[in-house]
């Protein structure tokens, strides 16, 4: 009922523009790619991507050449067949063979391109196989090609892809995790990793394959590795990034036939590039893992060491009754100087934690708080490692200045009911309370 | 030069490159850096369109100086995307790879449109190789290339080889590590670049790979490794553009270079198939050969010095046999037992090889259970799998000590003494 509904509203949408069918075609492609990209990314066999969409190419001649026409069943059926022998052949160097594992892929898949040139040279010259075509793909002619089920034959086929990609990951969900992050794991647990192995390899070839007449080799390539590790930056379970990769998969299309059409240029071309440039995105600005991200928390974290040095400081030279105040400058100096330092103290006095007097800086009520608990969670964890770990005294400064930072009321309590509530710390000063 | 024929320039030119590749990937494979000459060929791409674009020419030495750039390039960003990131090595020259050559699609648009009065079949020959249109100035810049390649290795052999084979080492040794492998790098890149218009992108990556992994299973040695591999790259370069006419000379080329991969995967000596298949199957059978004559002799023990007349019925059951037929053809050829009628006996010269055979199998469990202190029932199988390995001084110094701690069984063969007054001969 509801999708008849849906037919029926899609139809009066009347036919897609041009662009419309190309960005669906790239968009289903990518994320297609995307799927199991995921899994070959957390594998370390990106290049296995790279290595299957050109050792596809003879079994696909061959199919080509037994059937005499390039319909779907039979170019699936000689490219995972070919994937499967490349598989089969690289994983054989190199176990039994002791080739490295990188070479003898490179090794398997470029005779296998050979052997695919000749084979195009022999049997199919002047045909479908234009080289050029297999690296940049034809996406611009996708919507004036024949039509599958209204829609142009290569969405069609990349939907199939996609569907099918998509219920083996969801049927397979768990096998396939395991055997991604743990194979020994997964093979004691009596599913055979080598098995997910091998179903991998059918889906990338398979997925190369619908993919290659649409989008070209380098899109397919590009999308298995780039997407998902773009991901990869995002999330760290694989549920998300599987999800964030197609997404980010969605986006090259999008951004890449924008900016190809605006550039008037080749359109896979533009998706890698908008697929690279969502990479160097990721790898600046990713919440955890990116560039930006972890400067900007090193600096919040130096930035909170200082302001704790200095609030320190300024306590320890109160407890000792000195008369000196210690100028901005003077202060800045001593916490080891820099622009972060005086940032530190710009910080402490906007919060009212601080404040200049006539010649210096002084703490306020509301500092000298602070820097009671701080002071408090230092001598408190000096007098633990000197009582319970039986530091020597002269080597618990050190310890305790970097840990001060991290010592909540909770662990001062815990730290206090531990050490008897002794009221000085081992050099003998007072603990403040 | 001059008076070379077109097919003679083609065939000095590939032997060129295939021998220079040779050396370069003999680095890049040990190394495992095999791929990388794959991503170096792909990152050509957008360095060649600027170039054509900037000089608007296709002379060969702009368009590689332009490849040599953006080759450059790509491994720098590789550099930065393994130091700064967690992306992995594979998917980090992937990303490298398929992004550049992606933006060198772009480009290769760009340079097409009429305004810019670009030639398709100019810069296609780059990416899929064209050998076929070589000038004598590819061959002297490929023998500029090649002599400087060769000058490199030969000053920077020890340094090199310290790197491939132990970087901690050559680190801690005050070596710059960083440059040498940079310059390894630079080297890959450089051949690459003049190879590609060659045999284009997918087979230059082979050219880098497969005489370096075919070198690699006739020799340990890297000197001999580099001469072998520069040599099957040459001969892979003359005999695939000899016997590869009428093909695409780029697939012809790695075709040959594959078929000696092949031959020498299979038959080169220690490493080949055939000989580790036959190092393999020989001692799979010593190990059942001396398997039979444990179980017979453990099966006379009780009865010894008599070798009872056992029944093959008992020796089936004993333990686990695959062929117990043809062992037991083999031992009766070697004289060791006598077989017949579903019995079979040990001779006395099979008696005297059973018992040292016995012997080792025993110390070596009473090695395990002395010294390294596994529970008696646990040592039966680990001497097993040990005991056909065991080196006979080693044999030797164990029962010593063994006998030493008076821990050993007086198990120990008297020689007889000599009949005769013992005399040097003179």
């Amino acid at each position: 009922m509801r999708i008849e509904t849906i037919i029926a509203a899609l139809a009066t949408l009347g036919e897609p523009s041009t662009g419309t069918w190309i960005v669906l075609t790239g968009i289903t492609v990518n994320a297609a790619c995307a799927l199991v990209g995921c899994f070959l990314i957390l594998r370390k066999m990106s290049m296995m991507g790279d290595a299957l969409s050109h050792a596809v190419l003879p079994g696909l001649v061959v199919a080509f050449v037994l059937t005499g026409s390039h319909s779907m069943v039979p170019m699936f059926i000689g490219a995972v067949i070919a994937g499967l022998l490349t598989t089969f052949l690289t994983q054989t160097l190199h176990q039994y063979l002791r080739v490295p594992s990188d070479a003898s892929m490179g090794i398997v898949f470029t005779a296998m391109f050979a052997i695919g040139v000749v084979l195009v040279k022999q049997f199919a010259g002047g045909l479908h196989f234009d080289i050029g075509c297999v690296y940049e793909g034809a996406l611009e002619y996708v919507p004036f090609g024949d039509r599958v089920a209204g829609m142009p034959r290569q969405l069609f086929t990349s939907l199939v892809v996609l569907l099918l990609n998509f219920v083996v990951l969801l049927v397979l969900w768990k096998e396939l995790k395991l055997s991604a992050f743990d194979p020994a794991l997964a093979t004691t647990m009596g599913f055979s990793a080598t098995s997910m192995h091998y179903l991998l390899m059918v889906l990338v070839s398979v997925t190369s394959v619908a993919s290659f007449e649409a989008v070209g080799s380098i899109l397919v390539v590009a999308m298995l590795i780039v997407p998902a590790s773009t991901a990869h930056l995002l999330s760290d379970r694989l549920g998300w990034m599987v999800v964030f990769s197609v997404l980010i998969g969605t986006a090259a299309a999008v951004l890449g036939f924008w900016a190809a059409t605006y550039w008037d240029t080749s359109i896979s071309g533009m998706m890698t590039v908008a697929a690279g440039c969502l990479y160097a995105v990721a790898v600046l600005v990713s919440p955890r893992y990116g560039l930006l991200s972890s400067m900007l928390r090193n600096v919040r974290m130096s930035l909170l060491v200082l302001r704790d040095d200095v609030l320190g400081m300024l306590y320890r030279l109160e407890e000792l009754k000195s008369e000196k105040h210690f100028s901005s400058a003077e202060t800045s100096a001593a916490v080891g100087g820099g622009w972060l330092a005086s940032f530190a103290i710009f910080q402490l006095q906007r919060s009212g934690n601080i404040k200049g007097v006539r010649d210096g800086l002084q703490l306020t009520e509301l500092g000298r708080e602070t820097a009671q608990k701080l002071v408090r969670s230092h001598r408190l964890w000096e007098t633990y490692l000197v009582e319970q770990l039986g530091m020597p005294l002269d080597h618990v400064h050190e310890p305790a200045h970097r840990v001060e930072h991290y010592i909540d009321e909770d662990i001062q309590k815990q730290l206090a009911a531990e050490l008897d509530t002794s009221a000085q710390d081992p050099h003998g000063r007072q603990i403040p309370d | 030069m001059i008076s070379l024929s077109l097919s003679d320039k083609v065939m000095l030119g590939t032997a060129l490159l295939g021998g220079m590749a040779g050396v370069v990937g003999s680095f890049a494979v040990l190394r495992g850096r095999a791929l990388v000459g794959d991503m170096l060929a792909h990152a050509a791409l957008p360095g060649v369109c600027l170039a054509f674009l900037i000089t608007g020419n296709r002379n060969l030495l702009g368009l590689s100086l332009g490849a040599l750039a953006s080759g450059l390039a790509a491994i720098a960003v590789v550099t930065v995307i393994l130091r700064w990131t967690r992306t992995k090595e594979d998917a980090a020259i992937g990303i490298v790879l398929s992004t550049f050559f992606g933006a060198g699609v772009v480009l290769l648009s760009v340079v097409q449109k009429p305004a810019t009065g670009g030639n398709k079949a100019g810069l296609h020959s780059y990416l899929f190789g064209e050998p076929g249109g070589m000038l004598t100035s590819d061959i002297v810049l490929l023998a500029i290339v090649a002599a400087v390649v060769l000058a490199m290795v030969v000053l920077f052999y020890k340094e090199f080889l310290i790197v491939c084979f132990d970087t901690d080492f050559a680190q801690s040794q005050g070596w710059p590590t960083l440059w040498l492998d940079l310059a390894m790098m630079a080297a890959l890149a450089v051949v690459t670049i003049v190879g590609l218009p060659i045999v284009g992108v997918i087979l230059m990556a082979a050219m880098i790979i497969l005489p370096a992994a075919t070198a690699r299973f006739w020799t340990n040695r890297l000197s001999m490794l580099l001469l072998i591999s520069c040599a099957f790259g040459a001969a892979a370069g003359v005999l695939g553009t000899r016997i590869g006419r009428g093909f695409p000379a780029g697939a012809a080329i790695v075709l040959t270079a594959s078929s000696l991969f092949l031959v020498s995967l299979l038959f080169a000596p220690q490493r080949g198939l055939v000989a580790r298949l036959l190092v393999e199957y020989r001692l799979r059978r010593r190990v059942a050969d001396e398997h039979l004559l444990r179980a017979l002799f453990e099966l006379s023990e009780s009865h010894l010095p008599d070798t009872p007349v056992i029944p093959l019925e008992n020796v089936r059951e004993y333990r686990h046999w695959n062929s117990l037929e043809r062992v037991l053809e083999r031992a009766r050829d070697d004289q060791l037992i006598e077989w017949g009628e579903e019995q079979v006996q040990l001779t006395p010269l099979g008696l005297r090889r059973a018992a040292e055979l016995t012997k080792a199998h025993r110390l070596w469990e009473l090695y395990l259970m002395e010294y390294a202190n596994i529970a008696p029932d646990h040592v039966d199988r680990d001497a097993d799998d040990v005991e056909h390995l065991l080196p006979e001084g080693l044999l030797v110094e164990l029962e010593q000590e063994l006998a030493a701690e008076g821990r050993l069984p007086a198990i120990a063969a008297e020689v007889p003494e000599s009949p005769h007054e013992l005399s040097p001969e003179t």
